[in-house]
């Protein structure tokens, strides 16, 4: 079989491994409608289930009558807190470690709270059913103002926990108090403020948004009373966490509970956590005795899964009057809703908040967050970010730009002044984080050509000019980030859920004609991962990734991991990919040093080979070598080509990125037209250029979204103003800007592929840089800082107030 | 409920059935005839993943009744392929181009493309963000959504496909 071959480099190119852009896989079936969604699934004698749903922020239950929900036709039953207690499943656990009501137990905590589960044998008998449940209220008084939470004769929230002293992070202040939590150094902080040249301070908001993937929140459970075993599946991010929970929960052992999370419409952090849907499904399938599906709609998927953000950060910086930061801090009170069902490492109630520090080299730093309790839907995901670091972004980078704006420098040259240097790197920041690897400056100085800055900044003076002297109504404004994230959660030492380290994992089989399957703790919901993951497998094993399947989101035959959210895919499961590759690579090694007779160290690898040093005649294929371990291993080798790693990540990893926006705001109708948006983006190794730059546009319009409309708003009754498409935005083609990427290339130190995770750095860095954009367009006025969302409204208002329409 | 009978022609296939009057046609298409290949992302008519052509106009079909439907041509992602069995050009578009990520909004991002082009063989870039105004995509961003549809254009057309430059 040794016969002449193509070059080094044109095997390696028909390999379609790290760096090219292979066409997905995945593509083949969705194109033509052939993806395999949860609520594609249709099981015999399936029934479905809806929930009864309170109009009330905050009221008691006086009675629930099912009667007329039970006689409609076709349904089957109906459960309430009641029926649930029956199986001691009324509250549940939520990831937090706080508890959370699966159904209304003696009051309701916020509206749209689920109060009662219609069981019956199509989807619109059920909905039938769940709007003849009839629940008399007592209203309560209600808030859903965190920074109202913990003052004097606020409403209780949770009377669960009225004699609860202690949190899960310690002392509570307050009886809607949940955790506090700080890092950095009080002391020091406080004492640089005192000495500061210049400080700013601005209360900075982040306003409670969603994910919003177009798929909504489903599953269909399925319990099979002959064999105990229950098959659940969903719309899971994390499917192994999912089976854990559901074990814990059910007290159905772990091994005959299966998981199943098939094709996902997306996630964006929604579908992490457990939610009284799924428990609700469950419990009617064991009840029932056969399948029941649960579908979300958009209202509720809006109005009670998975919120994010709503911090609001009391932010400080301090200066020398030359431009030199030495000091920040941040004191926030975060609002997690009703329940504690925040989606973070269990350790970390303000998850990795404390890389507020950002990309600058500040000598000392301090945060303080308390948690609250309000009358709002509980969750606290990450959308499209790693744990809390998209507040944290915002917040250092709308404040960068309020103290240049103070110190009178421009917001670049500012942040050039203070950006950590390369030969800082490996670092470590006030806040005790060691960020990995970095190249500031390039990235920077290569924005700021790449969009001709200086030239920008001289139109943006000309039009100041021109608007001064009535010529237009239009301002330019300029909007410029340097943003560094944490992700790939996370190493044990600093990680876990609920106790599981946050390890990822992958399984490789490569069968005896030189394919293989791999599986993996992760799970996509668009990232593309049976493409990316077989091209690490196809550099890392000269296999052409076409010959290797992907498989993911089945508990039975995936290796144990905690899923896909916070960009951890690359950075553990890939590791975990290349290091199960390189196992196997061992093996094959030491069988072609057996066949072409020789030492393991006379051979080296080439591209997809094992050749003799100095005779590259002599070789054998990867190919070749799979056969061998099943035809003709050394002896005392055990047969077979195989290896499966559970990857520790030593540390997190550090992408990071600089971008540039240009907008036009007219002030007279407060409309923002973005007219240039530049994303670079460093994210180390590339594995999949495409998808990568597909990733950066996704993200970006989702960053825009929030910069320039969406919010999840609640009137002072407490009612859920934004639930549906009318009132929530989501941009259309129209909207949505070019967007223009562009790279650099860091690789992390500690990656065995060099790969640091890139799918939420847009959204990371894009959200502060449209904000900083139409900020900066009102900043020569005077104005410091306007709150999200950008909207017309918002922006007219802002120009209203600034007396611009005199 | 009483039922009434309905007769559609879905894909090229007649199909006759007994529907409540409140059933909608994305439940019909989905629940009933297993066609679910078309999504329901909102059912407010706002998201546009449940987008099918009916008598060639582009169709949110969670906002029609199935029995509106009656006597109607209806064409979903699964009728898109060309006779051959071969990727239609939109497609092959949508792959080539990375015109889609987790897949959810695809077919009727496509279904609506394909009434697009039959109505304007050509259009410019502000014709396609404007003509799928009405197709909501959480992952995309729409950049090479509008160049999957371009390609698809060029392919029709018989003109090579130029990306535009970035």
């Amino acid at each position: 079989m040794n016969d002449m071959t193509p070059t080094s480099a044109e095997r390696a190119a028909k390999l379609e491994g790290m760096g090219c852009k292979r066409k997905r896989v995945e593509d083949i079936r969705f194109v033509q409608g052939k993806g395999n969604y949860v609520d594609d699934l249709k099981l015999p004698g399936m029934l479905y289930g809806d929930f009864n749903r309170s109009p009330h922020a905050h009221a008691r239950i006086k009675k629930i009558d099912t009667t007329k929900a039970a006689a409609v036709p076709g349904v089957v039953a109906v459960i309430t807190a009641e029926t649930l207690k029956t199986v001691n499943l009324a509250w549940m656990p939520t990831l937090a470690g706080d508890v959370q009501m699966v159904l209304a137990d003696g009051k309701v905590l916020f509206q749209n709270q689920e109060v009662a589960f219609v069981i019956a044998d199509s989807r619109d008998a059920a909905a039938d059913g769940a709007d003849l449940v009839e629940v008399e209220y007592e209203p309560l008084p209600v808030n859903v103002n965190p920074l109202k939470a913990m003052a004097q004769g606020a409403p209780m929230i949770r009377e669960d926990l009225k004699d609860k002293t202690d949190g899960a992070h310690g002392k509570r202040k307050h009886y809607n108090h949940i955790f506090a939590w700080q890092a950095g150094d009080k002391a020091a902080t406080d004492a640089a403020f005192a000495k500061a040249d210049v400080t700013i301070r601005e209360l900075i908001v982040y306003p409670r948004c969603h994910p919003c993937p177009l798929e909504t929140c489903q599953c269909v459970a399925s319990f099979d009373k002959i064999k105990g075993e229950l098959t659940l599946w969903g719309t899971f991010q994390a499917p192994h966490v999912i089976r854990t929970v559901g074990s814990l929960i059910s007290k159905i052992p772990e091994h005959k509970i299966h998981v199943i999370a098939p094709d996902i419409g997306g996630g964006f952090g929604n579908k992490v956590g457990a939610y009284p849907g799924y428990i609700c499904s469950i419990v009617a399938s064991i009840v029932t005795g056969v399948p029941v599906k649960w579908v979300e709609d958009r209202i509720e998927n809006l109005s009670t899964t998975a919120f994010a953000r709503d911090f609001h950060m009391d932010m400080e910086i301090a200066a020398t009057k030359d431009g030199k930061v030495t000091a920040m801090r941040c004191y926030t009170i975060a609002d997690h809703g009703a329940f504690d069902a925040c989606a973070n490492a269990t350790k970390w109630p303000a998850g990795l908040f404390s890389i507020i520090s950002g990309a600058y080299d500040f000598p000392t730093a301090h945060v303080l967050v308390d948690g609250v309790y309000t009358n709002k839907a509980p969750g606290g995901v990450a959308y499209r970010c790693s744990f809390r670091v998209t507040e944290a972004a915002y917040a250092i980078e709308r404040a960068m730009d309020i103290m240049a704006q103070k110190l009178g420098m421009d917001p670049a040259e500012f942040r050039i002044k203070n950006l950590i240097r390369r030969e800082q790197f490996p670092y470590t920041s006030a806040f005790g984080w060691q960020y990995d690897s970095g190249d500031y400056h390039t990235a920077m100085n290569k924005a700021m050509e790449a969009v001709n800055y200086k030239k920008l900044r001289a139109e943006q003076k000309a039009k100041r000019e021109a608007f001064k002297r009535g010529e237009t109504r239009e301002l330019m404004g300029i909007g410029v980030v340097f943003f560094t994230e944490i992700v790939g959660a996370g190493p044990s030492r600093a990680c876990d859920i609920l106790g599981i380290a946050m390890f990822d994992s992958a399984e490789i089989r490569i069968h005896p004609t030189g394919s293989g399957i791999c599986r993996l703790g992760t799970k996509s919901q668009g990232q593309g991962h049976e493409t990316t993951y077989a091209q690490i497998i196809a550099t890392e094993l000269g296999l052409p990734a076409d010959n290797i399947a992907v498989e993911e989101g089945n508990t039975d035959t995936a290796p144990y991991g905690l899923g896909t959210y916070g960009s951890r895919s690359t950075p553990v499961s890939g590791a975990a990919t290349a290091m199960a590759c390189r196992k196997i690579k061992a093996k094959a090694q030491m069988i072609a040093a057996y066949m072409l007779e020789v030492h393991d160290d006379d051979l080296e690898w080439d591209v997809d080979r094992f050749q003799v040093k100095g005779n590259p005649e002599r070789f054998k294929t990867m190919t070749e070598l799979a056969w061998a371990a099943y035809h003709e291993v050394p002896p005392g080798m055990e047969p077979g080509l195989e290896a499966i790693n559970y990857y520790d990540p030593p540390n997190f990893t550090f992408p990071f990125g600089a971008y540039i926006c240009v907008v036009d705001v007219d002030v007279d109708t407060g409309t923002t037209k973005v007219r240039r948006f530049y994303a670079l983006d460093d994210c180390g190794t590339r594995i999949n250029p495409m998808i990568i730059e597909g990733q950066i546009h996704g993200g970006l319009t989702e960053a825009f979204a929030i910069a320039m409309g969406q919010e999840i708003h609640y009137d002072d009754e407490g009612n859920v103003t934004t639930a549906s498409f009318m009132d929530y935005f989501l941009p259309t083609a129209v909207e949505t800007p070019h967007w223009e990427t562009d790279w650099t290339t860091t690789p992390s130190p500690h990656h065995p592929i060099g790969a640091k995770g890139v799918g939420e750095s847009p959204n990371v860095g894009g959200v502060p840089c449209f904000s900083n954009a139409v900020n900066d367009a009102f900043a020569f006025l005077g104005s410091t800082h306007i709150q999200m969302p950008h909207d017309h409204w918002r922006t007219w208002t802002a120009a209203e107030k600034l007396g611009l329409h005199a | 409920m009483a039922k009434s009978q309905v007769s559609m022609k879905v894909n090229g296939k007649t199909i006759e059935a007994l529907v409540e009057p409140r059933m909608l046609l994305i439940h019909f298409l989905r629940d009933q005839q297993n066609i679910t290949g078309p999504h329901i992302g909102c059912e407010t008519s706002h998201c546009g993943a449940c987008t099918v052509d009916l008598d060639g106009k582009s169709v949110k079909s969670c906002t029609v009744f199935a029995v509106q439907a009656n006597g109607s041509d209806i064409r979903t992602i699964e009728g898109m392929a060309n006779a051959d069995g071969t990727l239609h050009a939109l497609q092959e578009g949508f792959r080539e181009m990375h015109g889609l990520q987790c897949g959810f909004c695809t077919p009727g991002m496509i279904v609506r493309a394909y009434r697009l082009l039959q109505e304007n063989k050509s259009p410019s870039e502000e014709e396609i963000r404007m003509g799928i105004s009405g197709n909501l995509c959480r992952c995309t961003g729409y950049q090479n959504i509008v160049k999957a549809i371009q390609f698809a254009a060029a392919k029709l057309n018989g003109v090579p496909f130029q990306e535009a430059a970035e």
